[in-house]
């Protein structure tokens, strides 16, 4: 079975981690272990290192996305990446989105520069549905109140936004990521185009049944994020809950349909 | 032989939560070869009298013997060591208190009584750091998350007190593995539920750092789905020897009633 995580992460030399290489190595392990066959990686800018990663500058995004560029050329049969953005900076946002895209990049990461119903994300949507991209948005799921470090968004602030955006594919980021899932599965049902990736280190008891009702097991798709041992967790309590044609709609198929064509090698 | 230290029966105050019962939690320990587990009444936690369920919790692992009781122990309450006596008397496994949900100081004198006492009767003590991640708790749930300095005071308190900790991550260990003498962290055992696998590698890191013999298999289950916990395990590169000292070896030799 294909296996695609539509939510890692690789950390570039000029991060704050000076155990960068080794945290990459890991990950391309422990995914040949679990049987991944396509990382989906984003890279926030120098995540913290000479910018916010959650506010990355312009020079930040530009580094973090041919860093994620170059690990797709250096895994060709392993790695894809989104383009990273700031909506802050509109006109290099849509160029940047453009760039990446003619490198090869299959889809748009937001990750929490400005509020997901915010104005200025409009023009990054509309270039993702020119070019037939999907969104991976960063979710605080039931925010209660601002957070440090970011302009988080939950999940009615992004159905507000798929609402203006009815073409385009949203992935509504680590439904176990923090925060309270309840909040988030409670509003998301009628937004066709948005999906929910399960990635994130919270494995709570209920919490796939929850969203396969919430949404459909096709808007639900798999995802490690941070934590690799609880993306597997979770794929393993998947294999024993859904009939084996749902858990492949879950492990790849839905990601396929939504990225664009020729995206990952079973295409 | 794989032995969860970590698991609860019963209805969860703050969240609807499946699989809470005798029958369900058996069904998952079979689904994941879980062979035996160390189960707590979870709504008791939460009772002025937590030692209310423990009598449901005897009746419940009498008939299942996969399940062994870990009853609460409120040291606050004038009955406390009849509740000791009794759970020695039922064979437990361990005793819990968890002072956060039981609105005691976490190394105050009730709960350093109850500590020499545990040590005295030969019996683990066991807690919780948390059982919900922060980040996710219902308004109402203001309980104090157990802190390292707490564990580090216990841990001193008593010469022959061994300590379960479940729930910890990868920083709280290291706060109180490398805050304490050997002798002391060596009477205290962590269960892995809570600690980081790959790419982070936490658990891996700890195995290097504070050894294979300080931690034990827990789920946390039902409030988390198990699989993960065998799936961590499944991504560390362990001999046969330590993942057998990790799933049950430690328990078997360390933590048996004395």
């Amino acid at each position: 079975m294909m296996l695609i995580d539509v939510h890692a992460h690789f950390f570039p030399e000029r991060s704050l981690r000076a155990d960068w290489r080794a945290y990459n190595a890991s990950r391309l392990k422990a995914g040949e272990r679990i049987g991944v066959t396509m990382h989906v990686t984003s890279t926030l800018g120098t995540f913290g290192r000479t910018s916010p990663t959650y506010f990355p500058s312009r020079a930040d995004i530009v580094y973090g996305n041919d860093f994620s560029l170059a690990l797709e050329r250096q895994h060709p049969d392993r790695i894809r990446g989104y383009a990273c953005v700031n909506p802050n900076y509109t006109d290099h946002a849509v160029a940047e989105v453009a760039r990446c895209r003619a490198a090869g990049m299959i889809g748009i990461k937001l990750a929490a520069s400005r509020r997901a119903n915010d104005p200025l994300l409009d023009p990054v949507c509309e270039v993702a549905q020119k070019h037939g991209l999907p969104i991976l948005h960063h979710i605080w799921q039931g925010r209660r109140r601002d957070w440090p470090g970011q302009e988080a968004s939950d999940g009615v602030e992004l159905c507000q936004l798929a609402r203006r955006h009815p073409d385009v594919s949203f992935i509504l980021a680590h439904i176990g990521g923090g925060g309270d899932w309840r909040h988030t599965l409670a509003v998301v049902g009628p937004y066709r185009n948005v999906y929910l990736d399960l990635s994130g280190s919270g494995v709570d008891g209920g919490m796939l049944e929850a969203c396969c009702k919430a949404v459909g097991v096709h808007r639900l798709m798999w995802g490690s994020d941070m934590t690799m041992e609880t993306g597997w967790g979770k794929l393993r309590y998947l294999e024993h809950l859904l009939p084996a044609a749902e858990l492949e709609s879950v492990a790849w198929k839905n990601a396929v349909r939504i990225f664009p064509p020729g995206s990952f090698p079973s295409d | 032989m794989r032995i969860d230290v970590n698991t609860f029966l019963g209805a969860y105050p703050y969240a609807r939560v499946p699989g809470t019962s005798p029958a369900a939690l058996l069904a998952a320990m079979s689904r994941v070869a879980i062979d035996e587990a160390w189960v707590t009444h979870l709504p008791g936690l939460f009772w002025r009298d937590p030692t209310e369920g423990n009598s449901w919790l005897y009746d419940t692992c009498r008939a299942s013997p996969q399940l062994q009781p870990v009853p609460a122990v409120h040291p606050g309450l004038a009955h406390w060591q009849d509740v000791l006596n009794e759970a020695v008397e039922h064979r437990a496994a361990a005793v819990r208190c968890d002072p956060g949900c039981f609105g005691l100081e976490p190394a105050g004198p009730e709960l350093r009584v109850l500590a020499a006492s545990c040590a005295a009767v030969g019996l683990p003590l066991m807690m919780a750091v948390r059982l919900e991640d922060g980040r996710q708790r219902h308004p109402n749930d203001v309980t104090p998350e157990l802190q390292p300095a707490a564990v580090r005071a216990l841990i001193r308190s008593d010469a022959d007190l061994r300590l379960v900790v479940t729930h910890a991550d990868r920083a709280f260990v290291e706060e109180v593995h490398f805050g304490s003498t050997p002798a002391e962290a060596g009477r205290i055992w962590w269960d892995i539920c809570w600690i980081w696998g790959p790419p982070e590698d936490h658990l891996a890191i700890l195995v290097e750092t504070v050894g294979v013999e300080r931690f034990v298999f827990g789920t946390g289950q039902p409030l988390r789905i198990p699989e993960t916990s065998v799936a961590k395990l499944d991504l560390l590169d362990l001999s046969p020897e330590q993942r057998a000292r990790v799933e049950s070896g430690n328990v078997l030799d360390a933590l048996r009633p004395r």
